[in-house]
């Protein structure tokens, strides 16, 4: 569904991508691992259109999108659930849910209820300013508000981020949820542990360089996975 | 009671001013909003729409004018930004400070170039420019219709920054450029709806304006320029509602200031009043505290 073809891109002045490859397949989960500054997010971050790439192609469902901007990119169906969540804090809960579906123009019922379905605790305070929202809700808000657009692909820039294990485990139970719904997922972590469980595929990055592929569960085992990533010896 | 029925024409004139400066102040407040930027230009804009009045009227009646100094004035803004903000999008917030100081100076000049620097007498605008007596005071009609008009236009502002979509789009880019661009929001043209409404409230607010003070010169816009932006600062820098309380509350110390005879302090009053409040409260009345939450 999408596909990466040698991405290079240079970032504040320094190499941050030197030329990966990569593929999501449709309705899977994969993930990118790695360290900080690995260049997961600029990854990310070129493929919604924030950040131009020096070279390299992005295809989504066998079309060249590589340098359109970021209405154009939503509008073909990747939304990117930022990194820190940054849900809007002056909107309310149901603002900050419309203004995900900012390029739709029909009714959005049902969306809203799908996303109360899968987020109960977002309906209970729709009325509240986002900024009164705990760090999880945040959270959920901001991949309630990425679904609005009914995207075909999320990209999931560190949803466990500063958030306690249990509520961690809740958002990778609704990553896997939406993927069963059809949505197609990628997904970067620096809790290499929770994203490979979950994910069919997982990708290894280091400075710049995918390093190691293959499907989550077999990374998990591999060796050099564990001391790197998961604190293992 | 006494000091009221004593101060009425001050009163009056008071909340009149407050009323032109509101309009005013709320195209300061709501650039600075979105951009973080203190247009320096807008007070010019403002003289620029009186100016165009005064030309228009020589040709087209009245009732043409009125809509053709609106629209002009909102091409102005427009293209004010687009060829002098836009293209610093990107650069250091000081770049896009400076280019406004610029534009500031290039519209007075221009204005100085036609006007050939002769102050240019305000038309008079039927029924808005007649005299009427309230109170025992007499006063036109323009002082008893202005805080009307700015007070409609204000709600009506509120109400579209509330309940619209592109009002909703202003309150997310105001946040945060990046993620509005990830909703799939036209950053661009979001501002450029903020320097239209700003544009289109000085228009009105200078033909408010002028009906009250008769002539037009180059250097009209400067002072309630610089007095709009303190009301702006003082209400807190962002907040409507804040530019609109403190645009009032200037326009009527200042009217009473010259009631109690002291005409010629009532411009220092006001900057007074700025470097009081960046020493006391800096936020201003309704300003933000930075709130982040990790």
């Amino acid at each position: 569904m999408l596909k990466i073809n040698d991405l290079k891109v240079n970032y504040g002045g320094i190499e941050a991508v030197k030329g990966i490859s990569f593929e999501v397949p449709e309705k899977s989960i994969v993930t990118l691992i790695g360290a900080n500054g690995a260049g997961k997010s600029t990854t990310l971050r070129t493929i919604a259109g924030l950040i131009k790439p020096a070279a390299g192609t992005v295809t989504f469902q066998d079309e060249v999108i590589t340098g359109k901007g970021p209405q154009e990119i939503v509008s073909r169906g990747i939304t990117l659930v930022p990194e820190g969540r940054k849900i809007f804090p002056d909107l309310t809960v149901l603002e900050n849910l419309r203004i995900g579906a900012y390029l739709r123009k029909d009714d959005l019922t049902d969306d809203l209820n799908w996303v109360y379905d899968l987020f109960p605790r977002l309906k209970e305070r729709h009325w509240q300013h986002g900024g009164t929202l705990s760090g999880g809700e945040q959270q959920m808000l901001a991949v309630g508000r990425a679904l609005m657009s009914r995207p075909k692909l999320i990209m999931m820039d560190e949803p466990s981020l500063g958030l306690a294990p249990l509520v961690v485990r809740g958002i990778f139970d609704i990553i896997r949820e939406i993927n069963k719904q059809g949505v197609t997922i990628l997904l970067i972590e620096q809790n290499a542990n929770m994203a490979l469980q979950t994910a069919d595929i997982g990708y290894v990055m280091e400075t710049g360089k995918i390093t190691m592929t293959g499907p989550g569960k077999e990374l998990l085992a591999n060796e050099d996975v564990k001391a790197a990533y998961l604190g293992k010896k | 009671m006494e000091f009221l029925t004593a101060n009425l024409p001050y009163i009056l004139a008071g909340i009149s001013v407050g009323g032109q400066y509101a309009l005013i102040a709320i195209g300061y407040t709501m650039v600075y909003g979105i951009l973080r930027l203190i247009n320096f230009a807008h007070g010019d804009v403002f003289m620029v729409a009186g100016l165009v009045m005064v030309y228009l009227t020589t040709v087209f009646p009245m009732w043409l004018s009125i809509p053709m100094v609106l629209v002009i004035t909102v091409l102005l803004g427009f293209a004010i930004e687009r060829a002098a903000y836009k293209p610093l999008r990107n650069a250091p917030r000081m770049s896009i400070m400076i280019s406004a100081i610029g534009v500031s100076y290039l519209l007075q000049n221009c204005a100085l170039y036609f006007t050939g620097g002769l102050a240019k007498v305000y038309p008079q605008i039927p029924w808005i420019s007649k005299t009427v007596t309230i109170g025992g005071a007499t006063t036109k009609m323009v002082t008893l219709i202005t805080p009307v008009i700015a007070i409609v236009l204000i709600v009506v502002l509120v109400i579209f920054i509330k309940k619209t979509k592109i009002g909703m789009a202003m309150r997310a880019v105001s946040k945060d450029f990046e993620t509005s661009q990830l909703m799939g929001i036209k950053i661009n043209a979001v501002i450029s709806a903020t320097f239209i409404i700003g544009s289109l409230l000085a228009a009105v607010g200078s033909m408010l304006y002028f009906s009250n003070y008769a002539s037009v010169v180059p250097t009209s816009g400067a002072m309630p320029g610089l007095k709009c932006f303190v009301a702006a600062v003082f209400g807190g820098i962002g907040s409507i509602p804040g530019a609109v309380i403190g645009a009032f509350i200037i326009g009527i110390c200042e009217n009473l200031i010259k009631g109690v005879g002291w005409t010629t302090f009532s411009d220092a009053f006001t900057f007074a009043l700025l470097i009081v409040i960046l020493l006391v409260k800096p936020t201003g009345l309704f300003g933000e505290k930075a709130t982040d939450k990790v």
